[in-house]
């Protein structure tokens, strides 16, 4: 289908493109900028002025919950939740049940989400079996049924000399690993930041260290073993230095930070509130401006959502009893912006750290609109104000620390592949 | 009858409440005083009644009726019965009579320290508008007063007696 | 950040932590449970202040001791008292702990007084009432997790306070687990509200948790240095149930370096009055002779959490 998308304000951070421009779009893909091409007769023009049009955003952490945690959410809402947001691609880590060991599994993900026509699915795979941590996975088999990286997900893996063997393994064939930095045993049984919140709530904690040793560790062996390593959810100032030393010490590594981390510390956990029970938990003040200022420097290349639907009765229980996770695909576009506003970092230099930078590590041509490149496209007003609320949210996760708060920026077309699959 | 020119002298009132007393309680009667008019006056009557009549103080915040819609009062005294009430006679001592409730939750209080012999009520202002059978054996004055006001009585820095009005607000109707 | 615990008219309606507590209400609490004391010197020890309430004791987490002092001071004020041994978690029946609070008040609860072992479930529960249309219906926290112990802050506050009188002269000690301790934490909260100029606690790095000097606290490991010039020594129950892992080598160990002797004791001020949440683990936390010596207020405590708590329960059932 031909469809102009017509005076938005153009912004494609890959390209340093930023200007009032329409878009044409001809067999899913874009065909040209500005003018439009010869012969040109659009069978759906958008009218986009007062708009941006910005590559279709990509999120490298979204649970969707299939297999296996369908009561929580399924893959049609979660698809749904994503194109409403504006997200046009999203990796989806394995912790799934069973975990995405297997590349039956990964097929049948890939499958299933293809069959639905909303957003790009990008499995990661386990990186051991079960995650267990002891034995790691056929990563060929994996990669070739669709995995574009491996990780842990959230699984603690305590055996150094298997992370390292993993590593080496990847490293030879040149697969992605995607770790968080958690030390299995000082974070064992903590769910909030070891603070002063946390001694004030009587709540186990999670000490910095628990971060800063296991970024050590996998910093020395993304140096020994050559494996291109991405740092999964910083949490602390001292993870930041030390990201930061790594890179300027020439090590190719990428890291990401939450969108919830951007904004929230402990504090915001208040008397008890289970919807900031986050893992990794938010942290000090002073650590959350690091993670920030990290952001805006660039030694923290993306923001992404960590889209975690956790059902109502598993928030409704005392905080360490809850289950720890936020809903975030429709809320990744507008607390970018809010860290933009507030950080005072323009529009492309945000909508980089959601489209240009997650292409880049999740290794895909995507997350720019060149001519040529896929038509996924995101359309949004940046000034449109609107309540979060169960209601104004598709996926079925209502969990997020911003339920009742307004947020400024509202999706109002998401192109995939050069159809509409979202308009509001 | 509203003005504070209509109320009596209070240490008029109580010479005369004093003297109604003096020949008609028992040799061996006890003062009860309710907190806090009735614990003042408890004092005085002791000084000015003939004969030995020990005093005790009682605070019934603990028995009244209004605890369901006015809750605890701000400030709650400690009952103070430095005898047995068992076997007692015992004066009942408050300041202001008016609807006989205080009187009635202190009755209740003082059975549930003993049986005493009997009890007596002295009042030093009875202002009508009972909304229970209680009556005062000794009065020291009656008076007439607006249902939206309250009669106060008050102990000066020099322990002197006062009596007045005041808008009735959340305090409650004795 | 509204306070859960005060209505709109700032009245307090549930009792769920000392912390952030108007100094005003506190000190009404103490106030209060003065004449309590006396009324439990008395043959008739009751009174008929909540006389048709029914007061449930939702104790998920078992305790005979504190569970029998509120069921106590419930009864004493004529109250119907309703004792639920949820036992371990709730979950385990299968039915989750608002459900079971949803059971409990179509059954005409107008108190729920609950102990659980995870910190804010009271918060939890109270916060179910007021979405709710029960605002009727008052929580007390008789323990939960580390996080509070408010009535057992309060009996300490009273009982310091009745044999010191004034707090702001007062320099107290608190030995032992804070790491772990809800009444610690309590106690803090209290001790700051009301002005007390030095508070200490006590204790190895393993058993102090961070940032305590950001609750007004300041931090000691040597007990000599930390029990001098003291006028209240408050010592801990050495948790042994809620250690994980490597905090302590062992009892012994503990009591070398911070249990309470008559030497130590001898530190402190010679009007020095010592103080114990109970149970004590004799040997381990105090040695017997200062448990039972002249110094020990420890069984005066226990009368006074009667009064304390009759004081809190009347003053949350007269809240509307």
């Amino acid at each position: 289908m031909d469809i102009e998308i017509r005076n938005g304000r153009l912004i494609d951070p890959k390209h340093g493109v930023d200007r009032t421009a329409s878009l044409f779009i001809s067999a899913g893909k874009v065909v040209a900028i500005g003018d439009a091409p010869p012969r040109w007769q659009a069978r759906r023009v958008i009218d986009a002025s007062g708009l941006v049009v910005c590559p279709g955003l990509i999120d490298v952490s979204a649970r969707l919950r299939e297999p296996g945690f369908e009561y929580k959410a399924t893959l049609e809402s979660e698809m749904e939740a994503a194109v409403a947001g504006g997200v046009t691609s999203l990796a989806c880590p394995p912790d799934t049940d069973p975990p995405l060991d297997e590349p039956g599994l990964v097929e049948m993900l890939k499958h299933r989400a293809r069959s639905l026509n909303r957003a790009h699915v990008y499995p990661v795979g386990a990186l051991t079996v079960g995650l267990k941590g002891d034995t790691i996975t056929e990563m060929g088999e994996l990669a070739d049924a669709g995995c574009i990286a491996f990780s842990q997900a959230d699984a603690p893996m305590s055996d150094t000399q298997v992370l390292w063997r993993a590593m080496q393994y990847a490293a030879t064939f040149g697969y992605r690993v995607w770790l968080r930095p958690q030390d299995a045993h000082l974070s064992r049984g903590g769910v909030a930041h070891d603070g002063e919140v946390a001694t004030r709530l009587g709540l186990a904690a999670v000490p910095p260290w628990a971060e800063t040793i296991a970024i050590d560790t996998i910093v020395e062996l993304a140096r020994a073993t050559g494996a291109q390593v991405h740092i999964a959810r910083l949490s602390t100032h001292d993870g930041v230095v030390r990201v930061r030393d790594a890179k300027r010490s020439g090590l190719a590594v990428t890291c990401d930070v939450a969108a919830n981390h951007v904004h929230l510390a402990d504090t915001d956990i208040g008397w008890f509130n289970a919807q900031c029970h986050l893992v990794p938990p938010l942290r000090s003040g002073r650590d959350r401006d690091s993670l920030r200022a990290g952001l805006a420097d660039g030694t923290i290349d993306v923001i992404c959502s960590d889209h975690t639907p956790v059902d109502d009765d598993a928030k409704q229980l005392p905080f360490a009893e809850s289950e720890p996770g936020a809903t975030g695909l429709e809320l990744l576009l507008p607390l970018t912006l809010k860290w933009a506003v507030e950080a005072k970092v323009g529009l492309p230099v945000a909508l980089s750290r959601i489209t240009a930078d997650p292409a880049r590590i999740l290794g895909i041509d995507a997350g720019h609109l060149a001519i040529g490149a896929a038509a996924d496209v995101c359309i949004f007003d940046p000034a449109a104000w609107w309540t979060v609320e169960p209601r104004s949210l598709r996926s079925q996760g209502k969990n997020t620390p911003f339920l009742g708060l307004e947020m400024a920026g509202k999706v109002r077309f998401t192109l995939v592949s050069g159809h509409v699959v979202h308009e509001s | 009858m509203a003005p504070t020119s209509g109320l009596p002298d209070a240490e008029a009132t109580l010479a005369a409440l004093a003297e109604r007393m003096r020949c008609a309680v028992a040799i061996d009667a006890k003062l009860v005083g309710i907190y806090s008019g009735g614990a003042w006056l408890a004092d005085r009557l002791a000084e000015l009644l003939s004969g030995e009549h020990p005093v005790g103080y009682i605070d019934v915040s603990f028995y009244r009726d209004d605890y369901a819609t006015k809750g605890l009062r701000a400030k709650v005294e400690t009952t103070a019965l430095p005898f047995d009430i068992g076997g007692a006679r015992i004066v009942l001592v408050d300041d202001v009579l008016y609807t006989g409730r205080s009187v009635r939750a202190a009755i209740n209080e003082l059975f549930d320290y003993g049986r005493p012999e009997s009890i007596e009520l002295a009042v030093l202002i009875d202002r009508g508008g009972r909304e229970l059978p209680i009556e005062a054996t000794y009065v020291g004055a009656r008076v007439a007063v607006a249902r939206d006001l309250s009669v106060v009585l008050n102990r000066q820095p020099d322990a002197r007696l006062e009596l007045s009005v005041e808008p009735a607000g959340s305090a409650p109707r004795d | 950040m509204t306070n859960p615990q005060l209505n709109e008219r700032g009245e307090l309606t549930h009792l769920l932590t000392l912390e952030g507590l108007p100094e005003e209400v506190i000190r009404r609490i103490l106030d209060t449970a003065v004449p309590f004391v006396s009324i439990a010197e008395r043959d008739v020890k009751k009174v008929p202040l909540l006389r048709g309430k029914a007061v449930f004791n939702l104790f998920f987490e078992s305790s005979t001791r504190t569970r029998t002092t509120f069921e106590i001071a419930a009864k004493r004020l004529s109250a119907d008292v309703i004792n639920l041994n949820i036992g371990v978690s709730s979950t385990s029946k299968g039915e989750t702990l608002l459900d079971t609070i949803d059971n409990l008040v179509a059954m005409n609860a107008d108190m729920f007084v609950v102990r659980h072992a995870q910190s804010g479930a009271p918060h939890l529960i109270a916060q179910h009432l007021s979405r709710t249309d029960r605002r009727h219906i008052h929580v007390i926290n008789a323990g939960d997790g580390r996080h509070a112990h408010p009535t057992q802050g309060l009996l300490d506050l009273f009982t310091i306070r009745h044999y010191k009188k004034d707090f702001r002269g007062l320099t107290v000690a608190i030995v032992g687990d804070l790491l772990h301790s809800r009444v610690a934490r309590s106690l803090i909260h209290g001790l700051t509200t009301l002005g007390t100029p030095e508070v200490r606690a006590i204790g190895p790095q393993t058993l102090l948790p961070a940032a305590l000097e950001s609750l007004g606290v300041r931090v000691f490991h040597d007990m000599a240095s930390g029990v001098r010039g003291a006028d209240v020594v408050v010592m801990l129950r050495l948790q042994s149930e809620r250690m994980k892992g490597s905090l302590l080598p062992s009892a012994g160990e503990f009591f070398k370096h911070y249990g309470l002797t008559a030497e130590k004791l001898a530190l402190a001020k010679p009007d020095a009055i010592v103080m114990h949440p109970g149970p004590m683990n004799r040997g381990v936390e105090i040695e017997s002779a200062v448990a039972d010596g002249e110094h020990s207020v420890i069984l005066p405590q226990v009368t006074f959490g009667i009064a304390v708590r009759m004081a809190v329960m009347s003053i949350l059932a007269g809240t509307s």
